[in-house]
């Protein structure tokens, strides 16, 4: 079972995390904005999902499952993006 | 003659087995549910890819005042929700009834300032198709921000109300004393923390486009 302070400690960061999200939005750090913000929005998920889900404790099989959404999501995301992304490098007609 | 396991079904061998069982799926619905809304954040990086200026003066209409503390909201209510389930675990009922009714009010309270938002949208004729005028340049792409602002958040405000109405039904059964069990208060749990996180991603998305 996990202890209260863990939660309050997950709690805290996630707080602090999310200060820190809207404090660099307000930094003009051209193309680093968006990169930075995802960071900072994967990290507080890894947090919720390790501790608040649970996921730090749990069986491995249980790891697959929780991971197979993202992977997903990643795989749509980059070979989508790979086709979209390069369309300007040649002479296709873009879109 | 196989060992009988009281509150096991019969096609598992404990009922360790069986909880592991009953938490899987719940991932992997919640799998499908990234999948879900997995498909318009494709739409929306794709859009976001190909009109970046209009994206980012769309992103400015709307308030961080709103989107910033509704991120607070949905954090704490994950906190309260994390501290049910361990109240859960360890059987004490009447901090798992508080936990669950603090989550369901920052779960209302997290819709109600969504709410003030929309009418706020709504007023500044923000509102796609509908009502929707734009000054700048570029305003159809503005306006596909504001289908995907409110397809995204209109999705999510409906997964909050879900979540809103399982965990209020939970926490009048663990008033009466009708649960037999702490995982119907983890699993749901999953699914509130999950709601959260489609949140944490939203909010950067969609209120911190550019620097503000």
């Amino acid at each position: 079972m996990t202890s209260p302070r863990t939660y309050i400690s997950t709690f805290i960061a996630l707080m602090a995390l999310l200060a820190a999200t809207v404090g660099a939005a307000y930094i003009d750090l051209g193309q680093l904005n968006l990169p930075i913000a995802m960071v900072i929005s994967i990290a507080k998920t890894l947090l919720i999902v390790l501790f608040f889900m649970h996921v730090r404790h749990s069986s491995r099989v249980t790891w697959i499952f929780a991971a197979a959404g993202f992977f997903w999501l990643l795989i749509l995301l980059c070979l989508a993006m790979a086709d979209y992304a390069t369309r300007p490098w040649t002479s296709v007609p873009p879109f | 003659m196989p060992e009988v396991h009281p509150g096991t079904a019969h096609q598992f061998e404990t009922a360790e087995q069986q909880r592991d069982a009953d938490i899987i799926g719940m991932w992997t619905f919640l799998a499908t549910e990234v999948m879900f809304f997995g498909g318009l954040i494709m739409c929306y990086t794709f859009a976001r890819f190909t009109y970046p200026q209009a994206f980012q003066a769309a992103s400015h209409r709307l308030y961080v005042i709103y989107g910033g503390p509704n991120t607070a909201i949905l954090l704490c209510s994950s906190f309260t929700m994390a501290l049910a389930v361990r109240a859960a675990q360890m059987g004490q009922r009447k901090s798992l009834v508080t936990c669950l009714a603090l989550t369901v009010l920052f779960g209302l309270a997290f819709l109600t300032v969504k709410g003030f938002e929309y009418h706020t949208d709504f007023v500044e004729h923000l509102v796609p198709r509908w009502d929707f005028k734009w000054q700048g340049a570029e305003a159809r792409h503005a306006e596909l921000f504001f289908w995907l602002y409110f397809t995204l958040t209109g999705l999510h405000a409906v997964h909050v109300t879900i979540g809103i109405v399982v965990l209020a039904t939970l926490a009048i059964m663990a008033w009466r004393g009708r649960l037999s069990s702490d995982l119907p208060i983890e699993i749901s749990g999953l699914y509130w923390h999950f709601v959260d996180i489609v949140w944490v991603f939203l909010f950067p998305l969609l209120y911190l486009v550019g620097h503000r």
